[in-house]
């Protein structure tokens, strides 16, 4: 339960964090955020990096700012950043009502909002984030950055669009106006575990009914989505249960769930159908 | 060729000169290195807890830390926990309510404790619930550890 030799580097600026990871990322190189899953991957060593860029001695990797319409949330930001909520407003009440569910206490002291991302396991919250508000991500490199949006970023099974010498300098989440509604529902098996299911739901009421809703479902597929079936249920509908039945039903019907031991396709399609109606109740 | 690095650990106040492999956990480091083998290695993959250690005041899982991250932080284990011969509120509220039996995950939970208290004697118990999930407990039960972690903080809001 050891991790096997690595070369260490530990960059201070990005400039030299991406000069480094271009240099080491075709020698299997990877970068080192806050190390809650990349550790145990080496502990088990079922990663072996040759090197290890640590960016936590990145100053400008701790940003954590409204920049124009959106909050900027820096590589080395930890989750436990929103265990109050940050920003004002409704994008604030959902980071930190979602961020208790990520393991535990002292994960969240030391594992990345952008870390996570990276990693892209299909049980990550922020990924679900990051996909139902259709968010930025901002990939550096030493050929430059790039602006990736959520819904290109995502490529499958724990694989995203970035290369192997791009670095996720930062993500980017679209402020929500002020009368929006968020609901998240996880179903686990204990405490702090991996999500079997989860569901975000955001929108708006005007006039009575249910505007700009956007409906997402993590842990269930090779990586989290919208519902585009979910959200044409909802649009123009009253935010009542009929509305939410028949929405988390086109939710179950789109999913494509891995058949999987123990949860087979079909359990997952139905834990997912109860997920989505509760977190558009929670959002209510 | 060795790829050791020398450097400082600050450990309860006091600097460890050690040299070590990148690849060393901070627990093996103050374990082997520093000689401060009240930290508990468990699971060594960042599940139970056992390991925990406060840095710069935060709990942390200290086998999923390098040690050659902690350069230049302030590292707390339970070694200076109690100050001189007087215990903390927790070490002795553990005590008091049997929170304790084969005490290999003790050191764990009680410097997790220590840092969210220490932060925050007002936690409310629904967080104190959460936070007291993050560590494995396979013989004391939980019952208990939480009643001495309750019965500390109304100490340690008292004061």
């Amino acid at each position: 339960m050891k991790p096997a030799r690595f070369t260490y580097h530990a960059p201070v600026t990005e400039d030299d964090a991406v000069a480094v990871l271009s240099q080491v990322a075709a020698h299997d190189g990877r970068v080192l955020a806050g190390g809650q899953s990349l550790v145990p991957a080496m502990a088990l060593r079922v990663a072996l990096p040759a090197h290890l860029v640590d960016i936590n001695g990145v100053a400008d990797f701790g940003v954590l700012a409204v920049e124009g319409s959106e909050w900027a949330v820096g590589a080395c930001v930890r989750h436990a950043a929103f265990h109050r909520p940050v920003p004002d407003g409704p994008l604030g009440r959902l980071l930190s009502a979602v961020v208790r569910h990520i393991a535990s206490y002292p994960v969240r002291t030391r594992g990345t909002f952008c870390g996570s991302l990276a990693h892209a396991d299909p049980a990550s919250e922020w990924c679900l984030v990051a996909a139902t508000l259709d968010a930025t991500l901002i990939a550096n490199s030493v050929r430059g950055r790039r602006a990736i949006a959520a819904r290109d970023y995502f490529r499958g099974w724990m694989a995203t669009a970035l290369a192997p010498d791009e670095l996720l300098a930062q993500a980017r989440l679209p402020l929500l106006p002020a009368d929006t509604r968020c609901g998240f529902y996880e179903f686990s098996r204990r405490a702090g575990d991996f999500a079997l299911v989860m569901a975000l739901a955001v929108y708006r009421i005007v006039d009575g009914v249910i505007a700009d809703p956007r409906v997402g479902v993590g842990a269930v597929e090779d990586y989290p989505r919208r519902m585009r079936a979910a959200e044409a249920a909802l649009a123009g509908r009253a935010p009542a249960p009929d509305a939410f039945r028949a929405a988390a039903e086109a939710a179950a019907q789109a999913l494509d769930p891995a058949d999987t031991r123990p949860e087979t396709a079909a359990y997952k399609r139905d834990l997912a159908r109860t997920a989505v109606r509760r977190a558009l109740e929670a959002a209510r | 060729m060795s790829d050791k690095q020398d450097l400082v650990l600050e450990v309860n106040g006091k600097n460890y000169a050690v040299r070590v492999e990148p690849r060393r956990t901070l627990v093996d480091a103050l374990n082997d290195e520093c000689g401060l083998t009240g930290t508990n290695a468990g699971c060594e993959h960042g599940v139970c807890g056992a390991c925990t250690v406060l840095v710069d005041g935060e709990p942390v899982r200290a086998c999923l830390m390098f040690a050659v991250q902690a350069r230049g932080r302030r590292i707390r284990t339970i070694e200076g926990l109690a100050r001189g011969d007087t215990l903390h509120p927790l070490q002795r509220a553990f005590m008091a309510h049997h929170a304790l039996q084969c005490g290999y995950c003790t050191p764990g939970f009680l410097m997790l404790a220590a840092g969210v208290l220490e932060r925050d004697p007002n936690v409310s118990d629904e967080e104190l619930l959460q936070v007291v999930s993050s560590n494995l407990c396979r013989c004391t039960g939980y019952g208990n550890i939480v009643a001495a972690i309750r019965a500390a903080a109304a100490e340690m809001r008292a004061k």
